[in-house]
């Protein structure tokens, strides 16, 4: 059932048509109809591959220090390896955590922005894995 | 509809099948990394049996299907994790799944819900193993889910490799059964019965004529096999011999029959808690109907008691013919209150209901006869179409036939399903987004 489970993807590429401000067409013609585009769309904003990302919600405050705040949404791309100081969902011993991803000398340290928050150091026989890379946080002002 | 492509001798074929491990199980993980390493098994429907078990499971000696209620010690004992069949999610991990495996080729066919043949033609055989080890690399680290991929000169080999890949976890994962002398190396310790469509029964013929391994099956004649298992027998033949007989069926037939049935929650003994169940399978089955544009002839609708339960059994189902083929919801549901009124029975457990839609063909179909009332059909068309349009918007059920019930969030009816142990729908919906720190 591959056509309708599809229908349930969270992201859903939306197709908006535009409108055409000229509906007559013995009137004069609207002169923005010539300048026609489609209509912003979010996704394209802030989304790169849709199958590999993920929104989670921020529970905590250890990230404040980058302006990610709780209940912010956090906008996680699988697909995207890290980068020295990349914003990154990882698991540590089996739970998740979102932290600025250090790697220097081959040693990798996760880093809360906000100095309440000790740093992680992996070292030899923690489960770690870098889930994704979050590429945006989404605070409301509501 | 199927497509098939024309063989050429310059360029043989090539099928990989891929598909997830455990991938109910493996969907509850990319969720829940506390899961890893742990025996994991995800329920059916109703919370009856286990449909998908982690490798830890499968090693307790927990079976596909086992009931619940069977392996209670098992899971007690080894702390397993047992989970409520969460559809929402695995279809979205699926879509994902899906979608990605397509950046790979430019013919696939999405076989289930968790499988896909893809066609690789064209790759030297060392790059094969390596694109297909680059596939489940990408796969697994952009939707989390771990895959097995088997690859072989035609679909029947393909689904083989992928079996063994799976089993022995085999070169991390993939198997390349296109050489010959893999072929007889695999083929040779293979049951007969493991072999894509081969059923119980097949194999119990075969088994009876001296063919006990895949290898035999290949090797034997195949007027005979034809004989014992008519074409599809020699199809099956022909394609673990290396010729392709099976194509990539890349577009899905619509369906002949469509099924909406589901065991209750706990018992039922009215007649209006049935049509109440009843009418909301209608309402699935209906919505089914009208994405793929047909309408329906012909309704059958069953009411059965608990079969391992020792109280009054009872099955009974009863058939309508619709005077004009129709995909309203409205109306199939009134005929399927007429014929619960016909085989209701007092005073007996109902355990599970369910509607069957056949005769089904494309609304563009349908001839008016001299009374059919063309008016009523359009008006039911364009009924429906803005239910559907409403609900795609606000939520399933935002609209529904009264029939249907009219239940608040907070108050389960009895015909529900059971689902006590089901993770939040992390991909679907924003309440139940996945909250980290």
């Amino acid at each position: 059932m591959p056509s309708s489970t599809k229908k349930k993807s969270a992201i859903k590429p939306s197709v908006r048509l535009p409108f055409f401000g000229c509906a007559v067409s013995c009137g004069f013609p609207s002169p923005a109809d010539d300048y026609i585009e489609k209509k912003l769309d979010l996704n394209e904003y802030l989304i790169d591959k849709p199958s590999a990302t993920f929104f989670v919600r921020v529970a905590g405050d250890s990230m404040i220090g980058v302006g990610i705040y709780p209940d912010d949404l956090l906008i996680v791309d699988r697909s995207k390896e890290p980068r020295n100081k990349s914003i990154v969902l990882a698991v540590v011993n089996g739970e998740f955590t979102v932290k600025r991803y250090i790697c220097r000398n081959s040693k990798i340290t996760l880093k809360a922005e906000n100095p309440a928050y000790q740093d992680i150091v992996i070292v030899e026989g923690m489960q770690f894995e870098v889930v994704g890379v979050c590429t945006n946080v989404i605070h409301s002002l509501k | 509809m199927i497509t098939s492509r024309i063989p050429s001798s310059a360029t043989p074929l090539v099928f990989a099948l891929v598909d997830g491990n455990s991938f109910y199980c493996s969907c509850e993980r990319v969720f829940n990394p506390s899961l890893n390493n742990q025996p994991v098994i995800v329920l059916s429907n109703n919370d009856g049996c286990a449909v998908s078990r982690s490798d830890e499971a499968k090693a307790l000696g927990i079976k596909m299907g086992d009931p619940l209620h069977l392996i209670k010690d098992i899971v007690q004992r080894n702390r397993v994790r047992v989970y409520s069949s969460n559809y929402a999610l695995y279809g979205d991990l699926s879509a994902r799944m899906m979608s990605t495996l397509a950046q790979f080729t430019p013919e696939m066919e999405v076989y289930s819900i968790d499988e896909a043949f893809l066609s690789l033609d064209g790759f030297g055989e060392r790059d094969l193993n390596e694109y297909a080890r680059e596939i489940r690399r990408v796969v697994r680290r952009d939707t989390g889910i771990p895959t097995a991929i088997g690859i072989g000169p035609t679909k029947v080999l393909a689904k083989v490799a992928n079996r063994v890949a799976k089993k022995n976890n085999r070169n991390n994962g993939v198997l390349n059964m296109c050489s010959r002398a893999t072929q007889d190396e695999v083929l040779n310790v293979l049951p007969v019965a493991d072999v894509w469509g081969i059923g119980a029964r097949s194999a119990a013929k075969l088994n009876s004529v001296g063919v006990h391994t895949a290898k035999q099956f290949r090797d034997a004649d195949l007027d005979a096999m034809q004989k014992l298992l008519t074409i599809v027998g020699r199809r099956i033949v022909m394609e673990l011999r290396g010729q392709s007989c099976l194509a990539l069926e890349m577009i899905q037939e619509d369906r002949k029959q469509i099924v909406s049935s589901k065991s209750f929650g706990r018992p039922v003994y009215t007649l209006a808690e049935l049509q109440e169940a009843v009418a909301n399978y209608v309402t699935r089955a209906c919505e089914k109907l009208r994405r793929q544009d047909g309408i329906c002839h012909t309704m059958s609708v069953f009411v059965q008691t608990n079969r391992f339960k020792d109280a009054p059994q009872y099955y009974n189902s009863g058939m309508i013919k619709m005077d004009m083929g129709t995909a309203s919801t409205v109306r199939l549901i009134a005929a399927a209150n007429r014929v619960l009124e016909q085989i209701f029975r007092e005073g007996i457990e109902y355990k599970k209901a369910g509607v069957i839609l056949s005769d089904i063909r494309p609304s563009a179909s349908i001839q008016f006869s001299l009374f059919d009332n063309q008016q009523q059909h359009a008006q039911d068309a364009k009924v429906m179409k803005v239910m559907d349009a409403i609900n795609a918007r606000m939520g399933r059920n935002a609209l529904k036939v009264g029939a249907c019930g009219n239940v608040s969030s907070n108050e389960v009816p009895a015909w529900e399903m059971k689902a006590k142990m089901r993770t939040p729908c992390y991909t679907t919906r924003w309440a139940d987004l996945l909250k980290v720190k």
